[in-house]
């Protein structure tokens, strides 16, 4: 008997290991010609661990601190051996990490995924999606460079705009008027203990969901597998998907180290409260398309300030777009033509206007 | 079997591969996870090992001004990392040493009453050369020069004979 029995004989004598793992074993996968999106979920988890990890590690010789943290991640980047590394791959992750969560939501969104029964998969998904947007916003000042410093400055005032809670919002977000080194307290706190507290839990509540589910099928292939079973084809989750999923991460490794290594991750100049703000300055790309959009907005419209419309507008498409698949049909055989238009017109709207903020001056 | 007990190919047999192919992949494979696990693993060790501590080789310092002290006192010094004692004695002598107890490395202090150097953790007791004459002390503090210069007090270590 090999060793490895050993431990899992040992394991299932005590907690019951096989009726544990028994619903994994169960699960399966459906399999048709757009399988290959069940992957992003997956691949975004897989991004959010190597967060966990390379983030731990930064904290070994990160200090927050207006006086220490530029200085503190200079020395990761020129003096820990491997350190740009690390900092490099948690950047670039943090990047990827959002750009799939993104993929993934358009992927369940075009799909369908979201419709009865899986509408708290849907919310809790796009929660961990703001979650994580969260995350990007408060590491992002974390450095203390002159770029992070006018980005946190400029979306706390955002912030500021929503009227009544603005403003104490703002207070509570900056630990003060300004942006100081209050601020950056603030944001490593949320970064390091809150956002990682609420995102894991809600990721387990995500997980759970998918697995009491199972996986969502795109409507017309429901009904035509349930008009005719014999069409039905699915892979067993365990171990015939999961091993896929294994290479997917494999080759997520791949790109990860490699975009790393070859592209270092920039650390720019520290930031200064009294120098004027650079020329072309923005937000990290997963935030331009609000940027751009609050650009473009006159500065009164009709009587409201325009910076308080789109502040609102956005707000509001927020709320309404956790509550999605309660607008739509319980039945598979109809589902709501609207609610396609709308996914086709948001994702062209937001790869159409950060393509425009990109280029725009 | 493609080959005979002495381990000759007969000509007349299919070759078929010592290694069946499954074997061959799972192999290739498994060795693939683990050059990369290696690759992975290998720079977090090196980063989690602190990068050397640049100012531990400090060799001389200004531990203080002359009339600082008076007879029979003493006071800790910075001597780069690590703090130093400066010990002016009743005869108006100066005497430096680091202040780290060689016990358990706590910060030793200059004892007016007993004209000794004391560690409060767990009494130990040095002389004014720094040796150790009572209590857990392995061994005598190490001494440093002391050099008058106009109104500053230079502590340079030792250099070794």
């Amino acid at each position: 008997m090999s060793p490895l029995r050993n431990v899992r004989d040992w394991l299932d004598e005590r907690l019951g290991w096989d009726d544990l793992i028994a619903p994994l074993r169960k699960k399966t996968v459906p399999l048709h010609r757009l399988s290959y999106w069940y992957f992003l979920g997956g691949i975004t988890l897989f991004l959010f661990l190597v967060q966990v990890l390379t983030g731990i590690l930064l904290l070994l010789y990160y200090r927050p601190g207006a006086n220490e943290a530029f200085e503190s991640v200079q020395y990761i980047m020129t003096q820990v051996q491997f350190g740009w590394l690390i900092r490099s791959i948690h950047s670039w992750s943090a990047n990827l990490m959002i750009f799939t969560a993104f993929a993934h939501m358009f992927s369940v969104l075009f799909l369908k995924a979201y419709r009865k029964p899986r509408e708290m998969t849907w919310v809790s998904g796009v929660i961990l999606l703001f979650l994580v947007m969260g995350f990007g916003f408060s590491g992002y000042l974390l450095p203390w460079n002159t770029l992070a410093f006018f980005a946190t400055k400029v979306g706390t005032e955002i912030t500021g705009q929503v009227p009544i809670i603005g403003r104490p919002l703002m207070i509570f977000l900056r630990g003060g008027e300004e942006v100081t080194g209050a601020t950056l307290s603030r944001f490593f706190g949320f970064h390091v203990a809150v956002l990682p507290g609420l995102t894991t839990l809600l990721i387990l509540v995500h997980v759970l969901l998918v697995q009491r589910l199972g996986i969502s099928v795109p409507p017309k292939l429901e009904a035509e597998w349930s008009a005719n079973p014999s069409a039905k084809r699915e892979m067993k989750f365990f171990p015939n998907f999961a091993l896929r999923e294994l290479m997917a991460w494999y080759v997520a490794l791949g790109a990860l180290g490699a975009l790393a290594a070859i592209f270092p991750w920039d650390l720019g100049v520290k930031a200064d409260p009294f120098v004027s703000a650079p020329a072309g300055i923005k937000p990290e790309w997963y935030f331009l398309f609000m940027f751009q959009t609050l650009k473009l907005i006159p500065p009164k419209v009709w009587f409201v300030d325009g910076e308080i419309l789109g502040v609102l507008i956005f707000g509001l498409i927020g709320l309404l777009w956790i509550l999605l698949p309660f607008f739509e049909s319980v039945q598979p055989s109809r589902p709501k033509k609207w609610i396609t238009g709308l996914a086709v017109f948001a994702l062209t709207y937001a790869v159409g206007m950060s393509l425009y903020g990109y280029i725009a001056k | 079997m493609a080959t005979s007990n002495r381990g000759l190919i007969n000509p007349k047999d299919q070759l078929s591969a010592p290694v069946p192919r499954r074997r061959f992949v799972e192999v290739l494979l498994g060795g693939g996870f683990l050059v990369t696990a290696a690759a992975f693993v290998y720079p977090i060790l090196r980063y989690l090992i602190p990068p050397r501590v640049s100012d531990l080789g400090t060799d001389s310092v200004v531990a203080g001004r002359v009339g600082e002290l008076k007879p029979n006192s003493g006071k800790i010094f910075h001597f780069g990392s690590r703090p130093g004692l400066l010990i002016r004695t009743a005869g108006g002598e100066y005497r430096a040493m680091s202040a780290t107890c060689t016990h358990l490395s706590c910060t030793v202090q200059y004892r007016d009453d007993l004209r000794e150097v004391w560690c409060a953790c767990h009494n130990g007791k040095y002389n004014l050369d720094g040796r150790n004459i009572s209590g857990p002390p392995p061994r005598p503090l190490e001494g440093f020069d002391v050099q008058v210069r106009g109104e500053e007090i230079f502590v340079r270590r030792r250099r070794e004979a």
